[in-house]
């Protein structure tokens, strides 16, 4: 026998409690794992970008277009190295699946955002071909999209010229990310913006937002601000940020999910806490000879506080791990689409940083009480 | 028997019950010998058992001095007394206070976990401790599965099994009918005189007595005789 088992053999006291809070643990974790993922899906659509490019957008709203004379102006301002600009689509496919599509300029596209791989085939397709359309990998798995297919998909903005709201495009290239998060950020499409502009109703020549790829990343400010300055006091004014505020603004649209989903890991684990600490408080009231007889027996203060925080903290890794890898396991199934949620390192970090700090909380109050016992009162019930 | 294994000098010992203050040993003076197998009796809240703490290192005087094979307890901190335990003293309790979740030989190896001994090392230490109490057959039984007597062997073994100079027995048999207390009682004896185990135990039965090599008497906190 070593010192951990005999922390093991004490976890297996009473069966029955143990399981129970090792579900309740394990539930928790599950819960953490894919909310958090969520979380940091969303900063990721921050994150991941880096700080390369800048997104101009009207002052009021990206949903108020801008005019595409502003192109010359912007391309001109000094560090700006490419443009690109990009209109929301608002797609639907089938009855009411929303879709994320861009109408955009092909080879700007390309230009702007080389972390899109294509084969260079299928980008000269996406510029030569009038209704083309090109789909992430993620979204083409999705729904089994093949290159060559006509695809119809609604819009519930822009309508066509007859009165429409289905497009029919062709489906002329699939591009994948550079890199694991990129891929997992390839659950979008973008169709011509020549034939978009021409055939929708609205009128023509207006974007949402111009994307800007910077000549020197170090220069953003000063370039966003160049930019914003040029167009103040006009019927257009701008606002240009990062893209990654850009992204974060956007997102933020749907609620501060950050902060949603902080307050329901609170609510979890304040509950967590409870649960677990009253049941590691109670083992160790009801073991109070027991822990007198290993002080007897010779076994230190600090190493009797050491069995009751290894057994806190053997409960909380247990079930925190499990409940980790059960998060994984469900972000896997669910993952991809158009919630390409994934449990990756970030959130484990996370994790277990989670269930250290669980296991501190709920365990050095019951382990400082244990290693305080006086050996005589404690044998003699007092 | 050689010299003094346990030297008591002037030992006061006084708790705080509430508001008051009593006081439990009033300047006791007493020495056992090396080998020696000592019962102490007397009446509820005389202080043997309070005595018994003190000589074991489970608590400490009051004023007075506590020499134990030739370490000076009273005046070791809280850590050096708990490792002091560990190398000299085995206890023997009336409820024989075994870990109900580790069988008969984890709760006989539990001592050594503070010793520096390999896996092995230990098995060995602990088959031998449970042949000694002879509950080599019992070996793998959780203390449930076990009887009274059979629970009191487990602890003399866990007691023994590090090689104590001293053994401290606190009503080793109260919670035992006679024949099997009888046996207990006899192993002891066996412990004392083949072994060469200084005993120290706290009785209320005169016939448990009778297995000591001597009887002392505590009454209000002061030895009153001693008996051969």
């Amino acid at each position: 026998m070593t010192r951990l088992g005999f922390v093991i053999a004490n976890l297996g006291r009473r069966k029955t409690r143990t399981i129970l809070t090792l579900l309740s643990i394990v539930t928790a974790f599950l819960l953490f794992g894919l909310l958090q993922a969520v979380n940091v899906l969303f900063s990721a659509g921050a994150d991941f970008v880096g700080a390369t490019r800048l997104v101009t957008q009207a002052r009021v709203s990206f949903t108020q277009p801008l005019p595409m004379r502003l192109l010359p102006q912007i391309e001109s301002v000094s560090g700006v190295d490419q443009v690109m600009w990009a209109q929301w689509f608002g797609g639907v496919w089938q009855e009411s699946t929303q879709l994320i599509v861009f109408a955009t300029d092909p080879g700007r596209l390309e230009a702007v955002y080389p972390e899109f791989v294509m084969p260079a085939d299928q980008w000269r397709a996406f510029r030569e071909t009038r209704t083309s359309m090109i789909a992430g990998r993620a979204l083409a798995d999705q729904y089994g999209w093949k290159i060559g297919q006509k695809l119809p998909i609604g819009s519930n903005i822009f309508p066509q010229k007859d009165g429409s709201k289905s497009w029919t495009f062709d489906l002329v290239g699939v591009f994948d990310g550079k890199d694991e998060e990129w891929q997992r950020n390839t659950n979008l499409a973008y169709v011509n913006f020549a034939y978009f502009d021409e055939a929708n109703q609205f009128g023509s020549g207006r974007a949402g937002t111009f994307t800007i790829k910077l000549a020197d990343p170090d220069r953003a400010a000063e370039v966003a601000l160049a930019i914003d300055t040029m167009f103040e006091n006009s019927p257009d004014e701008t606002k240009t940020q990062t893209e990654r505020d850009f992204n974060i603004g956007f997102f933020k649209q749907i609620g501060d999910i950050g902060l949603i989903v902080r307050w329901i890991l609170f609510a979890v684990f304040f509950t967590l806490l409870l649960v677990v600490g009253n049941t590691i408080a109670q083992s160790v009231r009801e073991r109070i000879p027991e822990l007198a007889i290993l002080k007897t027996l010779g076994f230190s203060d600090g190493a009797v506080l050491g069995f009751v925080l290894a057994e806190a903290a053997a409960l909380c890794v247990i079930g925190g791990i499990a409940g980790l890898g059960l998060a994984t396991l469900a972000g896997t199934m669910v993952g991809g689409g158009n919630l390409p949620i994934a449990v990756d390192h970030r959130v484990w970090t996370a994790g277990l940083a989670a269930i250290v700090l669980l296991a501190l909380a709920v365990g050095l109050l019951p382990a400082l009480r244990a290693s305080r016992l006086t050996i005589v009162d404690a044998l003699a019930g007092r | 028997m050689s010299e003094a294994m346990i030297r008591v000098r002037d030992v006061h010992k006084s708790y705080v019950r509430g508001r008051q203050q009593v006081e439990v040993l009033h300047g006791l003076t007493l020495d056992i010998p090396n080998g020696d197998f000592v019962a102490l009796m007397g009446p509820s809240g005389s202080g043997k058992t309070t005595l018994l703490n003190l000589v074991g290192g489970l608590d400490r005087p009051t004023s007075g001095q506590i020499e134990v094979a030739g370490v000076r307890i009273d005046q070791l901190g809280s850590g050096q007394l708990a490792r002091w335990r560990a190398r000299n003293v085995g206890f023997v309790f009336q409820f024989y206070n075994l870990m109900p979740v580790l069988t008969a030989e984890r709760n006989v190896e539990l001592p050594l976990l503070l010793t520096g001994l390999s896996a092995a090392q230990r098995r060995k230490s602990v088959a031998v401790a449970l042949e000694v109490v002879g509950l080599t057959d019992r070996a793998r039984h959780k203390p449930k599965e076990l009887s009274g007597g059979q629970e009191q062997r487990v602890a003399i073994a866990r007691a023994l099994v590090s090689d104590p100079t001293v053994l401290i027995c606190d009503e080793p048999t109260g919670d035992l009918d006679r024949r099997t207390a009888d046996e207990i009682l006899g192993l002891l004896q066996v412990l004392n005189r083949e072994h060469g185990k200084t005993i120290v135990m706290v009785t209320h039965d005169p016939k448990a007595a009778e297995f000591a090599r001597r009887t002392l008497h505590l009454e209000k906190g002061q030895l009153l005789e001693q008996a051969a």
